[in-house]
Protein backbone atom coordinates (compact mmCIF):
# COMPACT_ATOMS: atom_id res chain seq x y z
CA UNK A 1 0.00 0.00 0.00
CA UNK A 2 1.08 3.16 -0.85
CA UNK A 3 2.41 5.92 2.05
CA UNK A 4 0.78 8.89 0.37
CA UNK A 5 -0.76 9.46 -2.86
CA UNK A 6 -2.02 11.70 -5.19
CA UNK A 7 -5.37 11.09 -6.83
CA UNK A 8 -6.08 13.83 -9.97
CA UNK A 9 -5.18 15.91 -7.25
CA UNK A 10 -5.00 19.53 -8.31
CA UNK A 11 -3.73 22.61 -5.82
CA UNK A 12 -4.59 26.64 -6.51
CA UNK A 13 -2.45 29.15 -5.00
CA UNK A 14 -5.14 32.63 -4.85
CA UNK A 15 -7.45 31.49 -6.81
CA UNK A 16 -5.52 30.52 -9.46
CA UNK A 17 -4.51 26.50 -10.39
CA UNK A 18 -0.92 26.18 -9.60
CA UNK A 19 -0.54 22.60 -10.49
CA UNK A 20 -2.83 19.80 -12.20
CA UNK A 21 -3.27 16.51 -12.97
CA UNK A 22 -1.38 15.01 -10.51
CA UNK A 23 -1.62 10.87 -10.09
CA UNK A 24 1.37 9.23 -8.21
CA UNK A 25 1.55 7.16 -5.10
CA UNK A 26 4.68 6.97 -3.19
CA UNK A 27 5.48 3.38 -1.66
CA UNK A 28 7.69 2.14 1.49
CA UNK A 29 11.19 2.88 1.23
CA UNK A 30 10.97 5.14 -2.60
CA UNK A 31 12.77 7.94 -3.52
CA UNK A 32 11.07 10.25 -5.14
CA UNK A 33 12.90 13.40 -6.22
CA UNK A 34 10.11 16.10 -7.91
CA UNK A 35 11.93 18.09 -10.38
CA UNK A 36 10.52 21.13 -12.94
CA UNK A 37 11.73 24.82 -13.62
CA UNK A 38 10.49 27.84 -11.63
CA UNK A 39 6.97 28.15 -11.19
CA UNK A 40 5.78 25.14 -12.23
CA UNK A 41 4.18 24.02 -8.79
CA UNK A 42 6.66 22.58 -6.56
CA UNK A 43 6.39 24.67 -3.45
CA UNK A 44 2.52 24.01 -3.74
CA UNK A 45 2.61 20.29 -3.85
CA UNK A 46 5.01 20.30 -1.38
CA UNK A 47 2.25 22.61 0.70
CA UNK A 48 -0.46 20.28 -0.69
CA UNK A 49 1.37 16.87 0.53
CA UNK A 50 2.08 18.44 4.09
CA UNK A 51 -1.79 19.34 4.09
CA UNK A 52 -1.33 23.03 4.86
CA UNK A 53 -3.08 23.55 1.21
CA UNK A 54 -5.93 21.65 0.22
CA UNK A 55 -6.82 20.24 -3.08
CA UNK A 56 -9.00 22.41 -5.19
CA UNK A 57 -9.74 18.85 -7.23
CA UNK A 58 -9.05 15.29 -6.80
CA UNK A 59 -7.27 14.27 -3.27
CA UNK A 60 -4.46 12.91 -1.37
CA UNK A 61 -4.64 9.97 0.46
CA UNK A 62 -1.89 8.80 3.09
CA UNK A 63 -1.59 5.16 3.91
CA UNK A 64 0.03 2.59 6.03
CA UNK A 65 -0.92 4.93 9.42
CA UNK A 66 0.57 7.75 8.03
CA UNK A 67 -0.86 11.05 9.37
CA UNK A 68 0.01 14.14 8.20
CA UNK A 69 1.61 16.07 10.87
CA UNK A 70 3.89 13.09 11.13
CA UNK A 71 6.18 14.04 7.82
CA UNK A 72 9.54 14.83 8.49
CA UNK A 73 9.45 17.99 6.92
CA UNK A 74 12.84 20.17 6.15
CA UNK A 75 11.33 23.22 4.52
CA UNK A 76 13.95 26.12 3.05
CA UNK A 77 15.86 28.16 5.21
CA UNK A 78 14.50 31.65 5.75
CA UNK A 79 16.13 34.51 6.32
CA UNK A 80 14.83 34.86 10.45
CA UNK A 81 16.97 31.68 10.89
CA UNK A 82 20.39 32.72 9.38
CA UNK A 83 21.21 35.11 12.83
CA UNK A 84 18.22 33.14 15.29
CA UNK A 85 19.99 33.13 18.88
CA UNK A 86 19.09 28.95 19.17
CA UNK A 87 21.11 25.94 20.11
CA UNK A 88 21.37 23.13 17.82
CA UNK A 89 19.84 20.65 20.29
CA UNK A 90 16.86 23.36 20.93
CA UNK A 91 16.32 23.29 17.34
CA UNK A 92 16.63 19.34 16.31
CA UNK A 93 14.09 19.04 19.68
CA UNK A 94 12.17 21.04 18.28
CA UNK A 95 11.13 18.30 15.35
CA UNK A 96 9.64 16.38 18.44
CA UNK A 97 6.53 19.03 18.82
CA UNK A 98 4.40 17.02 16.58
CA UNK A 99 4.23 14.11 18.84
CA UNK A 100 3.50 16.43 22.18
CA UNK A 101 0.41 17.70 21.32
CA UNK A 102 -1.42 20.01 23.85
CA UNK A 103 1.53 18.79 26.19
CA UNK A 104 3.95 21.68 27.14
CA UNK A 105 6.84 20.03 27.53
CA UNK A 106 9.42 17.63 26.16
CA UNK A 107 9.46 13.77 27.44
CA UNK A 108 12.60 11.74 28.33
CA UNK A 109 11.87 9.82 25.27
CA UNK A 110 11.46 13.10 23.20
CA UNK A 111 15.37 14.18 24.55
CA UNK A 112 16.41 10.65 23.61
CA UNK A 113 15.41 10.50 20.04
CA UNK A 114 16.83 14.12 19.34
CA UNK A 115 20.20 12.79 20.79
CA UNK A 116 19.69 9.75 18.96
CA UNK A 117 18.94 12.12 15.89
CA UNK A 118 22.01 13.73 16.12
CA UNK A 119 24.23 10.50 16.11
CA UNK A 120 22.68 9.37 13.06
CA UNK A 121 23.77 12.37 11.12
CA UNK A 122 27.69 12.54 13.13
CA UNK A 123 26.65 16.07 14.47
CA UNK A 124 27.02 14.79 18.09
CA UNK A 125 29.56 17.68 18.37
CA UNK A 126 27.02 20.50 17.30
CA UNK A 127 25.16 19.66 20.38
CA UNK A 128 25.69 22.33 22.18
CA UNK A 129 26.74 24.84 19.49
CA UNK A 130 24.83 27.86 18.51
CA UNK A 131 23.34 27.44 15.07
CA UNK A 132 23.57 30.76 13.70
CA UNK A 133 27.78 30.16 14.13
CA UNK A 134 27.00 26.91 12.07
CA UNK A 135 28.08 26.70 8.13
CA UNK A 136 25.21 26.20 5.80
CA UNK A 137 25.87 22.44 5.50
CA UNK A 138 25.86 21.96 9.31
CA UNK A 139 22.62 24.10 9.19
CA UNK A 140 21.21 21.90 6.84
CA UNK A 141 22.24 18.71 9.12
CA UNK A 142 20.57 20.03 12.03
CA UNK A 143 17.73 20.68 9.89
CA UNK A 144 17.71 17.40 8.92
CA UNK A 145 17.78 16.12 12.72
CA UNK A 146 14.43 18.08 13.73
CA UNK A 147 12.72 16.48 10.56
CA UNK A 148 13.80 12.67 11.23
CA UNK A 149 12.41 13.37 14.26
CA UNK A 150 9.19 14.43 13.37
CA UNK A 151 8.91 10.98 11.42
CA UNK A 152 9.22 7.74 11.50
CA UNK A 153 8.54 6.85 7.60
CA UNK A 154 8.46 9.95 5.27
CA UNK A 155 11.14 12.97 4.57
CA UNK A 156 9.82 15.59 2.22
CA UNK A 157 12.78 17.72 1.58
CA UNK A 158 12.07 20.99 -0.31
CA UNK A 159 15.84 22.13 -2.08
CA UNK A 160 17.72 20.56 0.89
CA UNK A 161 21.47 21.56 -1.64
CA UNK A 162 19.98 24.90 -2.60
CA UNK A 163 23.00 27.57 -1.32
CA UNK A 164 25.17 24.63 -0.16
CA UNK A 165 28.98 24.40 -1.33
CA UNK A 166 29.76 20.72 -3.95
CA UNK A 167 30.83 19.17 -0.62
CA UNK A 168 28.77 20.27 1.48
CA UNK A 169 25.66 19.23 -1.33
CA UNK A 170 27.53 15.68 -1.75
CA UNK A 171 27.49 14.98 1.99
CA UNK A 172 24.32 15.68 2.79
CA UNK A 173 23.26 13.55 -0.29
CA UNK A 174 24.95 10.60 1.02
CA UNK A 175 23.08 11.11 4.52
CA UNK A 176 19.89 11.24 2.96
CA UNK A 177 20.76 7.55 0.97
CA UNK A 178 21.64 6.25 3.95
CA UNK A 179 18.59 7.52 5.58
CA UNK A 180 16.43 6.28 2.64
CA UNK A 181 18.64 3.13 2.99
CA UNK A 182 17.49 2.75 6.76
CA UNK A 183 14.09 2.05 5.76
CA UNK A 184 12.37 5.79 5.55
CA UNK A 185 10.79 6.97 2.95
CA UNK A 186 11.97 10.11 1.12
CA UNK A 187 10.22 13.21 -1.39
CA UNK A 188 12.41 15.74 -2.55
CA UNK A 189 11.77 18.87 -4.34
CA UNK A 190 15.36 19.68 -6.16
CA UNK A 191 16.70 21.92 -8.90
CA UNK A 192 19.62 20.12 -9.09
CA UNK A 193 18.97 17.66 -11.55
CA UNK A 194 22.00 15.51 -11.79
CA UNK A 195 21.86 15.16 -7.86
CA UNK A 196 17.92 14.47 -8.87
CA UNK A 197 18.85 11.76 -10.80
CA UNK A 198 21.96 9.75 -9.32
CA UNK A 199 20.11 9.25 -6.00
CA UNK A 200 16.20 9.04 -6.19
CA UNK A 201 14.96 6.22 -7.28
CA UNK A 202 11.91 7.64 -8.90
CA UNK A 203 11.38 11.02 -10.48
CA UNK A 204 8.47 13.12 -10.91
CA UNK A 205 8.83 15.70 -13.68
CA UNK A 206 6.14 19.30 -13.12
CA UNK A 207 5.56 21.86 -15.35
CA UNK A 208 2.08 23.07 -14.20
CA UNK A 209 0.79 19.83 -14.73
CA UNK A 210 2.57 16.10 -13.98
CA UNK A 211 4.44 15.49 -17.06
CA UNK A 212 6.04 12.86 -16.02
CA UNK A 213 6.10 10.06 -13.52
CA UNK A 214 8.24 6.90 -12.68
CA UNK A 215 11.67 4.93 -12.26
CA UNK A 216 14.68 7.25 -13.25
CA UNK A 217 15.67 4.97 -15.94
CA UNK A 218 13.00 5.56 -17.61
CA UNK A 219 13.13 9.32 -17.17
CA UNK A 220 16.32 9.26 -18.30
CA UNK A 221 15.62 7.78 -21.58
CA UNK A 222 12.04 9.67 -22.10
CA UNK A 223 12.22 12.92 -24.71
CA UNK A 224 11.21 15.04 -21.25
CA UNK A 225 14.06 13.82 -19.09
CA UNK A 226 16.56 14.32 -22.13
CA UNK A 227 15.79 17.47 -22.52
CA UNK A 228 15.97 18.46 -19.18
CA UNK A 229 18.90 16.60 -18.06
CA UNK A 230 20.17 18.04 -21.35
CA UNK A 231 22.85 15.49 -21.86
CA UNK A 232 25.09 17.14 -18.84
CA UNK A 233 25.39 14.00 -17.10
CA UNK A 234 28.58 12.91 -18.56
CA UNK A 235 29.95 15.38 -15.75
CA UNK A 236 29.41 12.46 -12.96
CA UNK B 1 21.58 57.68 50.20
CA UNK B 2 20.23 55.51 47.62
CA UNK B 3 17.94 53.84 50.15
CA UNK B 4 16.68 57.49 51.05
CA UNK B 5 16.32 58.27 47.70
CA UNK B 6 13.83 54.83 47.20
CA UNK B 7 11.99 56.02 50.52
CA UNK B 8 10.90 58.99 49.83
CA UNK B 9 10.05 57.60 46.30
CA UNK B 10 7.92 55.16 47.16
CA UNK B 11 6.34 57.15 50.21
CA UNK B 12 3.88 58.72 46.75
CA UNK B 13 1.56 56.42 46.20
CA UNK B 14 0.84 57.59 42.72
CA UNK B 15 4.82 56.91 42.12
CA UNK B 16 4.76 53.21 43.47
CA UNK B 17 1.28 52.79 41.14
CA UNK B 18 3.58 54.19 38.34
CA UNK B 19 6.59 51.81 39.41
CA UNK B 20 4.62 48.56 39.87
CA UNK B 21 2.87 48.82 36.80
CA UNK B 22 6.23 50.13 34.23
CA UNK B 23 7.85 46.82 36.08
CA UNK B 24 5.02 44.92 34.89
CA UNK B 25 4.95 46.53 31.66
CA UNK B 26 8.29 46.34 30.69
CA UNK B 27 8.89 42.85 31.53
CA UNK B 28 5.85 41.82 29.32
CA UNK B 29 7.09 44.04 26.57
CA UNK B 30 10.44 42.42 27.16
CA UNK B 31 9.07 38.61 26.43
CA UNK B 32 6.59 39.26 23.90
CA UNK B 33 9.91 41.44 22.12
CA UNK B 34 11.79 38.58 21.84
CA UNK B 35 9.65 36.52 19.29
CA UNK B 36 8.37 40.14 17.83
CA UNK B 37 12.29 40.76 17.19
CA UNK B 38 13.19 37.87 16.07
CA UNK B 39 10.40 37.56 13.35
CA UNK B 40 11.06 40.61 12.29
CA UNK B 41 7.91 42.35 13.22
CA UNK B 42 9.66 45.32 15.48
CA UNK B 43 7.50 47.80 13.59
CA UNK B 44 4.02 46.43 14.33
CA UNK B 45 4.81 47.94 18.02
CA UNK B 46 6.04 51.32 16.88
CA UNK B 47 2.67 51.29 14.61
CA UNK B 48 0.38 49.89 17.10
CA UNK B 49 1.94 52.86 19.55
CA UNK B 50 0.81 55.50 17.06
CA UNK B 51 -3.15 53.82 16.80
CA UNK B 52 -2.81 54.15 20.42
CA UNK B 53 -2.33 57.83 20.69
CA UNK B 54 -5.31 58.27 18.01
CA UNK B 55 -7.41 56.20 20.38
CA UNK B 56 -6.25 58.56 23.33
CA UNK B 57 -7.34 61.23 21.81
CA UNK B 58 -10.63 60.35 20.43
CA UNK B 59 -11.22 58.70 24.01
CA UNK B 60 -10.46 61.90 25.66
CA UNK B 61 -12.98 63.99 23.06
CA UNK B 62 -15.60 61.91 24.12
CA UNK B 63 -15.11 62.55 27.62
CA UNK B 64 -14.92 58.45 28.22
CA UNK B 65 -12.41 56.26 30.21
CA UNK B 66 -8.61 56.14 27.86
CA UNK B 67 -8.55 52.23 28.65
CA UNK B 68 -12.15 51.13 27.19
CA UNK B 69 -11.39 53.19 24.27
CA UNK B 70 -8.01 52.03 23.26
CA UNK B 71 -7.96 48.30 24.26
CA UNK B 72 -10.45 47.61 22.07
CA UNK B 73 -9.05 49.94 18.98
CA UNK B 74 -5.67 48.65 19.23
CA UNK B 75 -6.36 44.87 19.63
CA UNK B 76 -8.27 45.30 16.11
CA UNK B 77 -5.25 47.00 14.74
CA UNK B 78 -2.89 44.19 16.11
CA UNK B 79 -4.91 41.75 14.10
CA UNK B 80 -4.90 43.61 11.14
CA UNK B 81 -1.15 44.34 11.16
CA UNK B 82 -0.44 40.76 11.77
CA UNK B 83 -3.08 40.12 8.77
CA UNK B 84 -1.13 42.87 6.14
CA UNK B 85 2.12 41.40 7.68
CA UNK B 86 1.45 37.78 6.78
CA UNK B 87 -0.37 38.78 3.55
CA UNK B 88 2.32 38.71 0.91
CA UNK B 89 0.58 40.78 -1.37
CA UNK B 90 0.82 44.14 0.31
CA UNK B 91 4.64 44.62 1.72
CA UNK B 92 4.43 45.22 5.98
CA UNK B 93 6.13 47.85 6.60
CA UNK B 94 4.39 50.15 3.76
CA UNK B 95 1.19 48.93 5.27
CA UNK B 96 2.01 49.82 9.20
CA UNK B 97 3.47 53.44 8.04
CA UNK B 98 0.28 54.13 6.19
CA UNK B 99 -1.46 53.13 9.30
CA UNK B 100 0.67 54.80 12.00
CA UNK B 101 0.21 57.99 10.02
CA UNK B 102 -2.95 57.86 9.62
CA UNK B 103 -3.72 57.10 13.32
CA UNK B 104 -1.77 59.83 14.03
CA UNK B 105 -3.29 62.24 11.87
CA UNK B 106 -6.52 61.59 12.83
CA UNK B 107 -5.49 61.95 17.03
CA UNK B 108 -3.82 65.21 16.37
CA UNK B 109 -6.74 65.93 14.41
CA UNK B 110 -9.24 65.22 16.89
CA UNK B 111 -7.20 66.82 19.81
CA UNK B 112 -6.88 70.34 17.89
CA UNK B 113 -10.71 70.13 17.24
CA UNK B 114 -11.50 69.82 21.02
CA UNK B 115 -9.56 70.75 23.74
CA UNK B 116 -6.56 72.03 21.31
CA UNK B 117 -2.93 71.15 21.72
CA UNK B 118 -2.48 71.38 25.54
CA UNK B 119 -0.04 69.27 28.49
CA UNK B 120 -2.07 66.35 27.96
CA UNK B 121 -1.71 66.05 24.54
CA UNK B 122 1.95 66.13 25.10
CA UNK B 123 1.76 63.78 27.95
CA UNK B 124 0.56 61.45 25.38
CA UNK B 125 3.37 61.68 22.86
CA UNK B 126 6.17 61.84 25.87
CA UNK B 127 4.39 60.04 28.09
CA UNK B 128 3.78 61.10 32.09
CA UNK B 129 4.44 59.12 35.21
CA UNK B 130 1.19 61.05 37.29
CA UNK B 131 -1.60 59.45 35.33
CA UNK B 132 -1.32 55.87 36.43
CA UNK B 133 -4.78 54.60 38.24
CA UNK B 134 -5.72 51.83 40.41
CA UNK B 135 -7.70 50.09 37.44
CA UNK B 136 -3.86 50.33 35.77
CA UNK B 137 -2.24 48.41 38.62
CA UNK B 138 -4.93 45.36 38.18
CA UNK B 139 -4.63 44.91 34.59
CA UNK B 140 -1.06 45.01 34.27
CA UNK B 141 -1.10 42.42 37.47
CA UNK B 142 -3.07 40.05 34.85
CA UNK B 143 -1.57 41.08 32.04
CA UNK B 144 1.66 39.76 33.25
CA UNK B 145 0.62 36.63 34.80
CA UNK B 146 -0.89 35.96 31.53
CA UNK B 147 1.95 36.86 29.17
CA UNK B 148 4.29 34.71 32.39
CA UNK B 149 1.89 31.76 32.23
CA UNK B 150 1.80 31.80 28.13
CA UNK B 151 5.71 32.08 27.80
CA UNK B 152 6.50 29.24 30.77
CA UNK B 153 3.86 26.88 29.34
CA UNK B 154 4.05 27.24 25.51
CA UNK B 155 7.73 27.61 25.76
CA UNK B 156 8.77 25.12 23.15
CA UNK B 157 5.81 26.04 20.59
CA UNK B 158 7.22 30.06 20.69
CA UNK B 159 10.07 28.68 19.88
CA UNK B 160 9.10 26.63 16.92
CA UNK B 161 6.62 29.29 15.92
CA UNK B 162 9.51 31.79 15.96
CA UNK B 163 12.21 30.39 14.79
CA UNK B 164 10.41 28.26 11.89
CA UNK B 165 6.90 28.79 11.34
CA UNK B 166 6.37 26.72 8.09
CA UNK B 167 8.26 23.79 9.80
CA UNK B 168 5.72 24.45 13.16
CA UNK B 169 2.85 24.73 10.92
CA UNK B 170 3.67 21.01 9.37
CA UNK B 171 4.12 19.62 12.20
CA UNK B 172 0.44 20.47 13.86
CA UNK B 173 1.04 23.55 15.46
CA UNK B 174 -1.53 26.13 15.36
CA UNK B 175 0.89 29.02 14.10
CA UNK B 176 -2.09 31.47 13.49
CA UNK B 177 -3.23 30.86 17.16
CA UNK B 178 0.13 31.65 18.53
CA UNK B 179 0.48 34.42 16.53
CA UNK B 180 -2.87 35.96 17.26
CA UNK B 181 -1.98 35.58 21.27
CA UNK B 182 0.98 37.50 20.84
CA UNK B 183 -0.07 40.06 18.74
CA UNK B 184 -3.23 40.59 21.31
CA UNK B 185 -0.95 40.51 24.35
CA UNK B 186 1.27 43.29 22.89
CA UNK B 187 -1.45 45.03 21.71
CA UNK B 188 -2.53 45.75 25.57
CA UNK B 189 1.13 45.89 26.91
CA UNK B 190 1.34 49.02 24.27
CA UNK B 191 -2.19 50.70 25.66
CA UNK B 192 -1.07 49.89 29.55
CA UNK B 193 2.37 51.29 29.22
CA UNK B 194 1.85 54.19 26.41
CA UNK B 195 0.49 56.99 28.96
CA UNK B 196 3.70 56.43 31.13
CA UNK B 197 6.40 55.78 28.60
CA UNK B 198 4.34 57.85 25.42
CA UNK B 199 3.44 56.89 22.32
CA UNK B 200 6.34 57.92 20.78
CA UNK B 201 8.69 55.94 22.88
CA UNK B 202 6.60 53.01 24.28
CA UNK B 203 7.81 50.51 21.58
CA UNK B 204 11.31 51.22 22.91
CA UNK B 205 10.38 48.57 25.68
CA UNK B 206 9.67 45.83 23.14
CA UNK B 207 12.59 46.43 21.01
CA UNK B 208 16.02 47.60 23.04
CA UNK B 209 15.85 44.23 25.63
CA UNK B 210 15.05 41.58 22.57
CA UNK B 211 18.56 43.50 20.59
CA UNK B 212 20.39 44.25 23.84
CA UNK B 213 20.74 40.51 25.19
CA UNK B 214 20.66 38.87 21.66
CA UNK B 215 24.38 40.55 21.59
CA UNK B 216 25.59 38.30 24.20
CA UNK B 217 23.50 35.33 24.35
CA UNK B 218 23.14 32.55 22.03
CA UNK B 219 20.01 30.47 22.98
CA UNK B 220 16.58 31.48 22.88
CA UNK B 221 16.34 30.63 26.24
CA UNK B 222 19.08 32.99 27.60
CA UNK B 223 17.79 35.73 25.14
CA UNK B 224 14.32 35.65 26.43
CA UNK B 225 15.45 35.23 30.57
CA UNK B 226 17.98 37.60 29.78
CA UNK B 227 15.28 40.26 28.06
CA UNK B 228 13.74 40.28 30.94
CA UNK B 229 16.04 41.03 33.63
CA UNK B 230 17.31 43.80 31.12
CA UNK B 231 14.49 45.43 30.59
CA UNK B 232 13.04 45.39 34.47
CA UNK B 233 16.44 46.50 35.05
CA UNK B 234 16.37 49.66 32.64
CA UNK B 235 12.97 50.48 33.93
CA UNK B 236 13.77 51.02 37.02
CA UNK B 237 17.20 52.80 36.76
CA UNK B 238 15.29 54.96 34.27
CA UNK B 239 12.65 55.60 36.50
CA UNK B 240 15.14 56.82 39.52
CA UNK B 241 16.96 58.46 37.72
CA UNK B 242 14.23 60.86 36.56
CA UNK B 243 13.07 61.29 40.31
CA UNK B 244 16.58 62.49 41.32
CA UNK B 245 17.01 64.28 37.97
CA UNK B 246 13.40 65.62 37.85
CA UNK B 247 13.50 64.09 33.74
CA UNK B 248 10.93 62.80 31.69
CA UNK B 249 10.04 59.57 32.60
CA UNK B 250 10.23 57.64 29.46
CA UNK B 251 12.69 59.18 27.94
CA UNK B 252 15.20 58.17 31.08
CA UNK B 253 14.43 54.70 30.72
CA UNK B 254 14.83 54.64 26.71
CA UNK B 255 17.98 56.83 27.69
CA UNK B 256 19.28 53.87 29.93
CA UNK B 257 18.34 51.46 27.91
CA UNK B 258 20.53 52.85 25.34
CA UNK B 259 23.30 52.63 27.31
CA UNK B 260 22.65 48.89 28.20
CA UNK B 261 22.72 48.08 24.35
CA UNK B 262 25.87 50.01 24.10
CA UNK B 263 27.49 48.02 26.96
CA UNK B 264 26.04 44.74 25.67
CA UNK B 265 27.72 45.46 22.13
CA UNK B 266 30.81 46.97 23.57
CA UNK B 267 31.06 43.32 25.33
CA UNK B 268 30.03 41.39 22.29
CA UNK B 269 32.69 43.49 20.00
CA UNK B 270 36.01 43.12 22.87
CA UNK B 271 34.89 39.33 22.89
CA UNK B 272 34.71 38.90 19.51
CA UNK B 273 37.82 40.43 18.64
CA UNK B 274 39.69 38.48 21.88
CA UNK B 275 38.48 35.29 20.00
CA UNK B 276 39.75 35.94 16.87
CA UNK B 277 43.21 37.16 18.62
CA UNK B 278 43.18 33.67 20.13
CA UNK B 279 42.52 31.50 16.99
CA UNK B 280 44.92 32.91 15.25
Amino acid sequence: MALIACQDASFAYDGVTAVSGLNFAVGAGDYLCVVGENGTGKSTLVKGLLGLLSPCGGGVVTGDGLKRNEIGYLPQQTAVQKDFPAGVYEVVLSGRLASRGVLPFYSRADKAAADENLRRLNIESLRDRCYRELSGGQQQRALLARALCATKKLLLLDEPVAGLDPIATQELYRLIESVNKSGLTVIMVSHDIRGAVTYASRILHLNKAQVFFGPTEEYLNSDVGKSFVGGKRDGN
Amino acid sequence: MVIDTLQEMFSYAFLVRAVVVGLLVSLCAALLGVSLVLKRYSMIGDGLSHVGFGALAIATAMHTAPLAVSIPIVVSAAFLLLRISENSKIKGDAAIALISTSSLAVGVLVVSLTTGMNTDVCNYMFGSILVMSKSDVTLSIILAAVVLTMFVVFYNKIFAVTFDENFARATGVKTGLYNMMIAFLTAITIVLGMRMMGALLISSLIIFPALTSMRLCKRFISVTVCSAIVSVACFFTGVIISYVKATPTGASVVIVNIVAFLAFWLVSAVRGSVLKRRTR
